[in-house]
Parts: C-alpha cells; structure tokens; sequence
C-alpha cells in the first residue's frame, strides 16, 4: 500500500490520485478508507453554499487565508455542475482561489457533479474522507450553487455558511424555505455594495421569526474582495462548532449524516445491481416500451425488475 | 475509458486575453471532458500545483506574448520533478513555425495554432492520453 503511506506522509499526488479513484469507485481507494475510517473525524467541515455569482470561492480563498496564518491545514472542495448531456463540465472556481495553488498546506479540488443532484458529487464524501486522513484540520466545500439544491450540503457538513448578497430585498421573502433552515452561519457578501446592511437585518428578523431554533445564526456582514470582516466571520465558523461540541450535538449531527450517507449508498449499490443485471438482458428495455405502450403498467414492471435481481 | 478526461486549461504569461482558451475549454467540455480552468497570468508553478492536486491528464496550455519559448519547456520540466510523467502537455497560441520542434524536444507533445479545428484538439487528446 504506496498510496497509503504517501497519503499519511502529505504527499499531494498520492492524495490527488486517491481523490479520482474514489470519484472512479476504485476497490483499492476505497478499501483504504475502510481501513483507515477510525482516524478521521477531526477536520472540521465547512460547507458553503449560496447563490451563483454570490461570492463563495472568492470568500472561501479568504477564510483560507485566515485560517493558514494560523498555520492549520485545508483542504478545498469546489463543485460545479456537469452537462447532463455531454458529460463535460468547466470546473471554474479555482481561478479565484490561485494564490493558495502553491501553499503546502492547502489542497484545492475541484469537482464535476457527474450526475448527482443533490449539489454535491457522490463521491465529495469520499473525497472529504481522503483530506481528513491526509490531515486536514478544515475541509471547505464549495456547493454548486443554492437553488439548484441543497440537500447534500447540510448531508456532508458540521457547518453550512450560507452566503447572500446584497439586493435580494424582497426577494428574502421568496426564498425557499430550505435555504433559510439549513444555514449554521450567515454571511452576506460584496457589503460594498448598497444595501447590505438592509439586507443582513432582513435576514436577521426571518431567522428571528423561526421558533424551532434552540440557536438563532449569526448574519455577519463582509466584504471578500477587500478581505474585509473575515476573521469575524471565522470566528462564528467556529462558535458554532464550539455550539456543537456542547450536550454531544455534534455527535448527533454526525450520526444523522451517517445514517443519509448510509441509505445513500445502498440505494446506489441497488440502483446500479438493477441496471447492471438488467441492462444486460435488455430487460430494461423491453419493459419500458411495454410500458409506453400501454402493454404493462410502470407498478408491474417495477416488480418485474426487482424480481429479475431476487431481492 | 469510462471516466471524464480532466483537463487543465491555462493562460501561463502576461498577455490579459483569454478567449481562445475559452473556446477550447468550451469545446473539451463539450466533448465530454472536465476542464479546470485556472484563468489569466498563471505561474508554470501554479499550473503545475493545478495539475498536481487534480490530477488532471492534460496540461492544454495558451500563449499570446511570445513568452512560449521559456514558459511551456518550463511547465514541462516542473512536471517531471514532480515525478509526473503520465500527463500529456500542449501548448497553443500565436506560435512561430520555427519555434515548434524546439518545443516539441523540450517535451510539449503537440503545437496548435489559432487556424486547428477544435475538433483536432479534442481528437488528438482523446488518442494520447498517457495513462488510463
Ligand atoms: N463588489 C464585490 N464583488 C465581489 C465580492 N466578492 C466577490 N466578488 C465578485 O463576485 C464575482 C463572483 O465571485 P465568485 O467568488 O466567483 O463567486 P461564486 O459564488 O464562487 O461563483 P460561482 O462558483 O460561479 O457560483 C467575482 O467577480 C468576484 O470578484 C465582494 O466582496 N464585493
Ligand atoms: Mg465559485
């Protein structure tokens, strides 16, 4: 085990290509996560997520930085979507982040969604994994983008900062009910800009207005491009992991994500049994026209399937 | 091969315009590749530290200024003292016919200049990768 040795010692490439083979579903890559599990669970992990264009990589650079003057080591996940039709994705958001490329203590991976939907890639777990055993003491995960969705995010993270910008107004009123339930911490971004101050009190009074919370998150004002009001944000990071490790919270949240990571990987395992099996025989097929032409029902040809892999 | 190709997409020098390598980029992606795309006035340091921690396959990189000569033999070599040897490096650009075998001895594999197909580009990555 090369790989292992190197992933443990720091070494870059090994953690690189460990990344891509967990992202390939490699045996090997992930049998040594099986192997070296145990010693994870010491990154403390960020996930960011807000609108597109909000400012997340921008300000993900600058928390970073902060962080690196502390001499912690980070690592950085950034996902951007795939074409569901070709395949093919621009994963764009190192361009603001290049000052950290050469910094030994941060590793910055950027990733396509090859499909996922969730805002994340099925394999960022994995790849949140391998930086933890390669010893990050942060790992930032830079979501898709809100909107598109955010279930993985809250799925993955100890803690989701959730970034705004200044200008939604009314908008705040229409945004979905998940985005407002599933922030830790709240930033809103380009404060340079006019009506930032309206807009972070307009977010205040609607997490004010929800009385389910035991915490009410802080909506803390910055400027990224002028590195302004970061490490009063960093600090809220924080707190809130220091909220976490009061009354075993933060072992609660890491179970109910275990369990979400648990269900998920059965139903792809059987997703893919299914499709595996039945692609072969063209079953799939077969039935699906049966179904379009009103030969079958979708309920009957579910049952054939399953039938068709004995479960 | 049955994942995305990973492709780093470069603008190593001084020179502020990147539409060409966006238009490459564009069309890598349309082929199906991940393109990571690094932006203007890239370091061969930074672009290699890129290529490293993604492990990209290709290193598609664009010069404007003329700097080619020095930047791409560069890129290469910061590549094999990094022992990674199995990642296919081009170059494209405003390059002179005469400077294109001295840059394919320093080990860029292949020249392109601004009149290639996109799809030559696409064509000739997808046959060299160097591993799989
Ligand atoms: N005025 C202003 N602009 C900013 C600030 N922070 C970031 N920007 C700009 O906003 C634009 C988008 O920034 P990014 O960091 O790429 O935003 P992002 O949310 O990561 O974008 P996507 O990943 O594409 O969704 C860039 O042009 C930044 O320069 C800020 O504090 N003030
Ligand atoms: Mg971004």
């Amino acid at each position: 085990m090369e790989l292992e040795k190197r992933l443990l010692d720091g070494d870059k490439r090994a953690c690189a290509r460990l990344i891509s083979m967990v992202e390939n579903n490699n045996k090997e890559a992930i049998s040594l996560i099986k192997k070296l599990y145990k010693h994870t669970g010491n990154a403390h992990v960020i996930g960011i997520t807000g609108p597109p264009g909000g400012g997340k990589s921008t300000l993900t650079d600058k928390l970073v930085k902060s962080l690196r003057d502390e001499g912690k080591k980070v690592g950085i996940i950034a996902v951007d979507p795939t074409s569901p039709f070709t395949g093919g994705s621009i994963l764009g958001d190192r361009i603001r982040m290049n000052d950290l490329s050469l910094d030994p203590g941060v590793f910055i991976r950027s990733m396509g969604t090859r499909g996922h939907l969730g805002g994340l890639s099925k394999a960022t777990q994995g790849a949140v994994k391998i930086l933890d055993i390669y010893g990050c003491d942060y790992i930032f995960i830079e979501t898709v983008g809100v909107g598109q969705s955010e279930v993985d995010i809250v799925r993955t993270a100890d803690t989701v900062l959730m970034i705004m910008v200044p200008g939604l107004g009314d908008d705040i009123q229409a945004i979905k009910a998940g985005t407002m339930e599933i922030g830790d911490v709240f930033a809103v971004n380009k404060s340079d800009l006019f009506g930032a101050s309206k807009t972070a009190r307009e977010i205040k009074t609607m997490l004010e207005m929800n009385h389910n919370m035991d915490r009410i998150p802080p909506v803390m004002q910055v400027t990224a491009l002028k590195n302004e009001g970061i490490k009063e944000l960093l600090n809220e990071i924080k707190g809130h992991m220091e909220y976490l490790k009061e009354n075993d919270r933060l072992n609660k949240r890491r179970e109910s994500n275990a369990r979400a990571e648990i269900i998920n990987l059965i139903e792809e395992e059987i997703l893919s049994l299914i499709l595996r099996k039945n692609e072969s025989v063209g079953v799939l097929d077969d039935i699906s026209q049966k179904v379009a032409l009103r030969n079958m029902d979708p309920y009957t040809a579910k049952d054939e399937i399953l039938r068709a892999i004995d479960l | 091969m049955d994942r995305p190709i990973r492709v780093i997409v470069a603008k190593p020098g001084l020179d502020g315009h990147d539409r060409g390598a966006k238009v490459i980029a564009r069309a890598l992606r349309d082929a199906g590749m991940e393109v990571i795309y690094t932006g203007l006035r890239q370091t061969p340091e930074q672009i290699v530290a890129a290529a490293i921690q993604e492990d990209a396959d290709v290193i598609a990189m664009s010069i404007l200024s003329g700097a080619h000569n020095h930047l791409f033999p560069k890129v290469v070599n910061l590549m094999k003292d990094q022992g990674a040897d199995d990642v296919l490096i081009l170059g494209g650009g405003v390059i002179p016919e005469d400077d294109i075998p001295g840059l394919k001895e320093a080990g860029v594999e292949e020249i392109f200049t601004p009149g290639s197909a996109t799809q030559t580009i696409v064509d000739f990555i997808k046959n060299n990768l160097k591993r799989d």
